[in-house]
């Protein structure tokens, strides 16, 4: 508990870890499903203030985690082209392809530049006429909104040289996959917050409806985490299963209208994408639909599209069932860093292994030695 | 990746593209405002901000509270740096 002292109403925080820990005595596994809850869980040693039978499960609500390696390399093969300047979330730079990171290209001369927001790659595209702007989009519902507005704006202003390579995804069906592996054993879900603002939370009613596990909506401070986990836990020890809102300052029940509409307008959904570490998933990404196919720049260009298999050594798909700890991977900490990460867990800080490493290394890497 | 940073509506800059200027600790940039109600876009209102756009309005004293957690959590940082780095 040595994290306990950080809690600014820490007094509460051990009330609820106490009043969890008297609720039941069988042992739970919980996934938080968004990369944000995985950062605060290890910041704030949430693990180690709950009790020993709550087992927290790191899911795979970080989108740069899930990036495949295919995707990757068709981002960089757009990049490097001449008339090209590629523009890119910082989060992206990192992710490593079969050969070679974005990061590394840009190294090697590529225009490759990290943007705050898609109407900034929008302006660029504005600023630059005589070159072609292209936007590698990505993220859940909580960025994909941003995205279609963005292509509504460029739409609007009739701007002919910017179009993005689009690997929005959408975090529905991931839950389903999940559900459906049948190595997967789960007790109950925190739910995404701001992935909900978008939402709402009346997507998640076949969570509880058709696989009978309960989900609540969780904000992102150390206690909404605590407060969301007692929450299933009572669920579950009063044999309910329910879709309960822990975040009602910012989640409705039936989402942000507006950002619902522009996502409709603008996307489709694929009959499948590629998730790394979890493999195909049916309708789970995004693509610009055809009314604004000119925007779409895997059209546009000719991406060479290979499915290329996550490395050998790599176990992200196992951590992000909930089968494996990051410190049970054999490189964990040595060959695989987030200066050289050899998966994505790795890469972004939201990522579980990246996560581990940065927070509860040392005591886990004892641990596994000991 | 989904994290959000509060900010306060400081200026209407351009309605009919839907932007507002909006002041984070005191640096100023624009967003856009497309995903807001129209009764929620006013001077003096905080909106929750992710990558240059308000995702939804919050009141003062959760804008503060949100504030404080990202300090906390050491997120933050990265979020105002980023924001930051938004374009003029
Ligand atoms: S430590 Fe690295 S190689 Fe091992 S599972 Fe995590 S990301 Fe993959």
């Amino acid at each position: 508990m040595k994290f306990i002292d950080e809690y600014r109403q820490g007094d509460i925080a051990q009330k609820l870890a106490e009043e969890i820990a008297k609720m039941t005595d069988k042992p739970l596994k919980i996934m938080e499903v968004c990369g944000g809850h995985t950062h605060t869980i290890f910041k704030y040693g949430i693990e180690d203030l709950l009790p020993a039978n709550i087992t927290m499960i790191h899911g795979p609500g970080c989108p740069v985690c899930v990036l495949p390696i295919g995707r990757v390399d068709d981002a960089i093969s757009i990049a490097v082209r001449p008339e090209v300047i590629f523009t890119t979330y910082g989060d992206a730079m990192r992710v490593p392809g079969s050969r070679t990171s974005l990061l590394d290209a840009k190294a090697s001369g590529a225009d490759i530049r990290m943007v705050y927001s898609p109407l900034d790659s929008l302006k660029i595209a504005k600023q630059n006429p005589e070159k072609q702007i292209v936007f590698l989009a990505l993220g859940f519902e909580t960025t994909s909104p941003s995205t279609a507005l963005t292509i509504l704006q460029a739409a609007k202003d009739d701007v002919k040289n910017f179009s993005i390579f689009c690997n929005h995804i959408t975090i529905v069906p991931a839950l389903k996959a999940l559900l459906d592996s049948p190595d997967l054993q789960l007790d109950g879900f925190l739910g995404p917050g701001h992935v909900s603002t978008v939402i709402g939370t009346r997507v998640y009613e076949f969570v509880n409806t058709e696989y009978g596990k309960p989900l609540v909506v969780s904000g992102f401070e150390p206690l909404d985490i605590l407060q969301s986990v007692y929450m299933i836990v009572k669920q579950i020890v009063e044999n309910r299963v329910e879709i309960e809102n822990q975040y009602g300052r910012v989640v409705s029940r039936s989402g942000n209208q507006k950002a619902l509409e522009a996502l409709f307008e603008v996307f489709e959904l694929r009959d499948y994408f590629e998730w790394r570490g979890l493999g195909s998933i049916a309708h789970s990404g995004m693509r610009l639909n055809k009314k604004y196919a000119a925007f779409d720049a895997e059209l546009k260009y000719n991406v060479p599209g290979h499915r290329i298999a996550d490395p050998k050594a790599c176990q992200c798909g196992e951590i992000l069932k909930g089968v494996k700890k990051p410190w049970e991977c054999k490189v964990f900490g040595t060959a695989c860093t987030p200066e050289t990460p050899i998966g994505s867990c790795m890469v972004s800080s939201e990522g579980a292994c990246a996560a581990y490493y940065n927070f509860g290394r040392l005591s886990k890497i004892a641990q596994r030695s000991a | 990746m989904c994290l959000a940073i509060p900010g306060k509506i400081v200026e209407m800059v351009d309605m009919e593209n839907r932007i507002v200027k909006v002041d984070v600790g005191g640096v100023r940039r624009n967003v856009n405002v497309g995903m807001l109600d129209e009764n929620e876009i006013e001077i003096g209102n905080y909106v929750l901000i992710h990558v240059g756009f308000a995702m939804t309005k919050i009141d003062e004293k959760e804008a503060e509270e949100t504030l404080r957690i990202l300090n906390e959590i050491g997120q933050y940082e990265d979020e105002f740096d980023q924001f930051k780095t938004a374009l003029e």
